[in-house]
C-alpha cells in the first residue's frame, strides 16, 4: 500500500483532534482529543521514517508516546483536581484566570 | 602696615557680628559700640593714608595676602587685598562719611525698638563696602558687591512692618540682582579669557588689549550693568526712589558713602578694559548723560523731600558715571565729583532727617515753610550743602561738577556737544530742584498748624547736638572739600598714578565754561524762586501739565517696568505653562492614553475560555506553517 495514505489518514485524525480541542467543552473529550492529535503526529512520524527509510522518526514517535503519557498523568490529575472543586468538566467553567 | 589693612576691614565687621549675635545683652552698648567701631576703622583708614603719603608717589600701595579662599587646579583665589590711591579715597569716604552718619544714628534713632540691629545693620554695610574697594580681585569684590546688597535689603527694609517699607527692599534687591549677573558674568568671562580674576593680572593695557577688541567691549559692558544696577543709572534706576523707605540715615549712607557709589568705583578701577574698549565707554557716557537729566527731572517734580533728593542723588552719579565714561580725562574728576558729593549729599540727607525727626516723620514738602526760624542749624549746614550741590562759586560742587562739564566737552567732535550740553543742562535743573526743596522748606510761611495752634502738627525744633555735630562736620566738608583737592590740582596728582590722566582739548574755553554754569545756575535759582518763592504753595500738588505729572510718577519707570517686564514676564510664564498643560502633558496624556485603550482591547482577547486559546495557538501555527510554506515556494 501506497505510504501516502497513512500521511492523508494522520491528517485526518488530526483535524478531528484539533477541532475536537476547539469545539467540545468537556474537558475529558478535549483531553482525548488532544491525545488524537498526538497519535495523528506519531503515525506521520512514523510514516515518513518508513518513506525516507531513516529511524528518526520511529525514535520521535516514543519520545512523544513518552511525553503524552506524562501529560496524561498531569492532565488528568488537573481535572480531576478541578472537577472536585467546581462539580463541572466543562472548561468554560474553569475561567478564573480571565481579567 | 599690612595687618592694619584686614583690621580696617574685621572693625565693623566685628560690630556687625557681635551687635547681630549678641542678642539683648548688647543692647545698650549697640549705639556706641557700632559707632566706636565705625571710627575706629577711621582712624585706622587715616593711619594708612598718612603711610601711603610718605611713599613715593609710584609705589603708593599696600598689598595683604590674608589666605589661600579656594584652590582647586588651576583655580586659585586668594583672599587678598590691594590699597592704593584710588581705594585709599573710598576708604577714608566711607568710613569718615559712616562714621558721622554712625553719631547722627545715635540720636536719630534714639527711641527705636530694634536700634541694636540697626546698627548692626550699618556695621555690615560699611564692612561689605570696605572689602568691595579693597579686594584685589574681581571675585572677592564680588562678595563686597554682594555683601552691600544685602546690607541695603535689611536696611531699606528695616521697618518691615511697613508693607511700604518690606516692598521697596524687595524691589531694591531685585533691580540689584539684575546688575549683579552682569557682574558675575564679567567675573565669569574674566576667568575663561584671562585665567585670573586678580587685577593685577587683568588690568594690563597689554593685557587686555591681548584679548581683542570684541572681548574688551563685551567685559565692559557687563561690566556696565553691574554698574547701573548698583549706581541707579538708567534703566536699572528705579529702586532708589524707593529706597527712600529706610530710615533716613539709611538714605545718607546709602546714597553718599556706599553702595550707589560702587558703581563708579568697578568702572574707574576697570578703566583698562574700559580704555580698550570704545564700544562700551559710549554706552557708558548714554548712561550717565540719560541718567543725569532723568534724575533731575524727577527731582523737579517730587515733592517728598527724601523721594527729591533720590533724584538729585541719581542725576549726580549720572555726571560720575559720564566722567567716568569719558576715558583717562574724567576718571579723576568722576572720583572726585564722587567725594565732594558724599560730603553734600550726606549733610542734604542727614538735614533732611533732622527736619523729618523735628516734624513727626513728616516729608510733604507742601507742609514745610519757614522752618530757617525754628532750626537754624540744620538751615545753616542744609544750605551750605544746597549751594554745594548747585555748584554755587567756590564751594565743592563748583570745583568738582565744573571739571566734569569741562572734560565732556573735552571729548571733542559733536559728541563732545552733546554730552557737554547735557552736562550743563543738568547744571541747570539741579540749582532749579535743590532752590525748589530749599525755598519750599525752609522759607516763606509754615504751611503747617502746630498744635499750641489747635493744628495736629509738633511745633519744630532744632535736633540734639549727637545729630547737629556730624552735619556741621559734613557742611564743612562740602564747603572746603573741592577747593582743597583743587587747589595746585592735588586730587589730580594723587590719583593719577592709578587711574591715569589725560588733559582734554575743550572747544570751549575754561572762562566762558563756568561763566555759563554759573548763569544757567542762577537761572534755575531764579525760576525756583519765581514759582515757589513769590507765591504761595498750594498744600496739595496741583494737577498741572502732563511733563509735570510724568515726572512726579519717575518718568514712567514702574510703569513701563511693569508693561515689559511684569506683563511680560507674566505673558510668558502663561505661555510656557499652557504649553506645558497642552503640550507636555498633552503628549504623555495621549501617550498614557492610547497605550491603555489599546490594552483593555488586547485584554478582551484574554477571555478566559481555553477553547480560544488553543483557537489562538492553532491559528499561530497555522500561520507560521503557511509562512514556511511560503518561503519554501519562492
Amino acid at each position: 500500500m501506497n505510504p501516502v495514505n497513512y500521511v492523508y489518514l494522520a491528517a485526518l485524525l488530526f483535524t478531528i483532534g484539533a477541532a475536537g480541542v476547539l469545539i467540545r467543552r468537556n474537558a475529558i473529550v478535549v483531553f482525548m482529543c488532544v491525545e488524537l492529535m498526538l497519535n495523528a503526529c506519531n503515525l506521520a512520524f512514523v510514516t515518513f521514517a518508513r518513506m525516507h527509510g531513516g529511524l528518526d522518526g520511529q525514535i520521535v514517535a516514543f519520545f512523544t508516546m513518552v511525553v503524552a503519557a506524562a501529560e496524561v498523568v498531569v492532565g488528568l490529575a488537573i481535572i480531576v483536581s478541578v472537577f472536585r472543586t467546581r462539580h463541572s468538566a466543562s472548561v468554560d467553567d474553569a475561567n478564573l484566570m480571565k481579567l | 602696615m599690612n595687618s592694619l589693612l584686614g583690621l580696617l576691614i574685621a572693625a565693623p565687621l566685628l560690630g556687625a557680628a557681635v551687635l547681630l549675635l549678641g542678642g539683648r545683652f548688647v543692647d545698650r552698648v549697640a549705639p556706641v559700640l557700632g559707632s566706636a567701631l565705625a571710627g575706629l576703622s577711621f582712624v585706622l583708614g587715616a593711619i594708612l593714608f598718612s603711610n601711603l603719603l610718605g611713599k613715593p608717589a609710584s609705589g603708593r600701595a599696600i598689598d595683604s595676602d590674608l589666605f589661600t579662599w579656594m584652590h582647586v587646579g588651576t583655580f586659585k583665589a586668594d583672599a587678598a587685598f590691594h590699597l592704593d590711591q584710588l581705594s585709599m579715597t573710598f576708604v577714608l569716604l566711607i568710613t569718615g562719611v559712616g562714621t558721622l552718619i554712625h553719631i547722627y544714628s545715635i540720636g536719630y534713632m534714639a527711641h527705636d525698638e530694634k536700634r541694636r540691629k540697626f546698627f548692626g545693620y550699618l556695621n555690615l554695610f560699611l564692612a561689605a563696602m570696605l572689602i568691595l574697594v579693597l579686594a584685589d580681585n574681581y571675585l572677592l569684590l564680588y562678595v563686597g558687591w554682594e555683601g552691600v546688597g544685602l546690607a541695603s535689603y535689611l536696611l531699606i527694609g528695616f521697618w518691615q512692618h511697613k508693607p511700604s517699607a518690606a516692598t521697596a527692599a524687595k524691589k531694591a534687591f531685585l533691580v540689584n540682582r539684575v546688575g549683579d549677573i552682569g557682574l558675575a558674568v564679567a567675573v565669569f568671562l574674566m576667568f575663561t579669557t584671562f585665567g585670573t580674576f586678580t587685577f593685577q593680572g587683568i588690568l594690563h593695557p597689554s593685557v587686555v588689549s591681548s584679548a581683542g577688541q570684541g572681548k574688551a567691549t563685551a567685559l565692559g559692558l557687563v561690566l556696565l550693568l553691574a554698574a547701573c544696577g548698583k549706581s541707579a543709572q538708567v534703566p536699572l534706576q528705579s529702586w532708589l526712589g524707593d529706597a527712600m523707605e529706610g530710615p533716613t540715615p539709611v538714605s545718607a549712607l546709602i546714597h553718599a558713602a556706599t553702595m550707589v557709589t560702587a558703581g563708579v568705583y568697578l568702572i574707574t578701577r576697570s578703566s583698562a578694559i574700559f580704555n580698550a574698549a570704545p564700544t562700551a565707554q559710549l554706552a557708558v557716557v548714554c548712561v550717565g548723560a540719560v541718567t543725569l537729566l532723568f534724575g533731575a527731572i524727577v527731582g523737579c517734580a517730587k515733592d517728598d523731600i527724601k523721594k527729591a533728593l533720590a533724584g538729585s542723588t541719581m542725576s549726580q552719579i549720572g555726571y560720575m558715571i559720564l566722567a567716568a565714561g569719558l576715558g583717562p580725562i574724567g576718571y579723576v574728576f568722576a572720583i572726585m565729583h564722587l567725594v565732594t558729593h558724599g560730603f553734600f549729599k550726606a549733610g542734604l540727607f542727614l538735614g533732611a532727617g533732622s527736619i523729618m525727626h523735628a516734624r513727626e516723620d513728616e516729608v510733604d514738602m507742601r507742609k514745610y515753610g519757614g522752618l530757617w526760624k525754628k532750626m537754624p542749624w540744620t538751615f545753616a549746614t542744609f544750605g551750605l550743602g544746597y549751594l554745594a550741590i548747585i555748584g554755587f562759586p567756590g564751594l565743592s560742587g563748583f570745583f568738582s561738577k565744573d571739571k566734569i562739564i569741562e572734560a565732556a566737552f573735552a571729548k571733542g567732535g559733536t559728541e563732545g556737544w552733546i554730552l557737554g550740553g547735557a552736562a550743563l543742562l543738568g547744571a541747570a535743573i539741579t540749582a532749579y530742584y535743590m532752590s525748589r526743596i530749599m525755598v519750599m522748606t525752609f522759607f516763606g510761611k509754615p504751611r503747617y498748624t502746630t498744635k499750641a495752634e489747635g493744628g495736629t502738627s509738633p511745633e519744630a525744633h532744632e535736633s540734639p547736638a549727637v545729630m547737629v555735630a556730624p552735619m556741621v562736620v559734613l557742611a564743612v566738608g562740602s564747603v572746603f572739600a573741592g577747593g582743597f583737592f583743587s587747589l595746585g590740582s592735588r586730587f589730580l596728582h594723587w590719583l593719577e598714578p592709578v587711574t591715569g590722566h589725560s588733559e582734554g582739548h575743550s572747544p570751549v574755553s575754561t572762562g566762558v565754561l563756568t561763566a555759563a554754569t554759573i548763569v544757567l545756575m542762577l537761572l534755575g535759582m531764579g525760576l525756583a524762586w519765581f514759582q515757589y518763592g513769590m507765591r504761595e504753595v498750594p498744600a496739595a500738588a496741583p494737577r498741572s501739565i502732563w511733563p509735570v505729572r510724568l515726572a512726579r510718577r519717575d518718568l514712567g519707570q514702574d510703569d513701563f517696568n511693569h508693561a515689559v517686564f511684569v506683563r511680560g514676564g507674566t505673558r510668558f510664564a502663561d505661555g510656557l505653562a499652557e504649553f506645558d498643560a497642552k503640550g507636555v502633558d498633552g503628549a504623555v496624556r495621549g501617550v498614557a492614553g492610547a497605550v491603555g485603550g489599546g490594552s483593555s482591547r488586547l485584554r478582551k482577547l484574554q477571555n478566559g475560555y481555553v477553547r480560544s486559546y488553543a483557537f489562538s495557538m492553532f491559528g499561530g501555527a497555522v500561520l507560521i506553517v503557511a509562512a514556511t510554506l511560503f518561503m519554501r515556494a519562492v
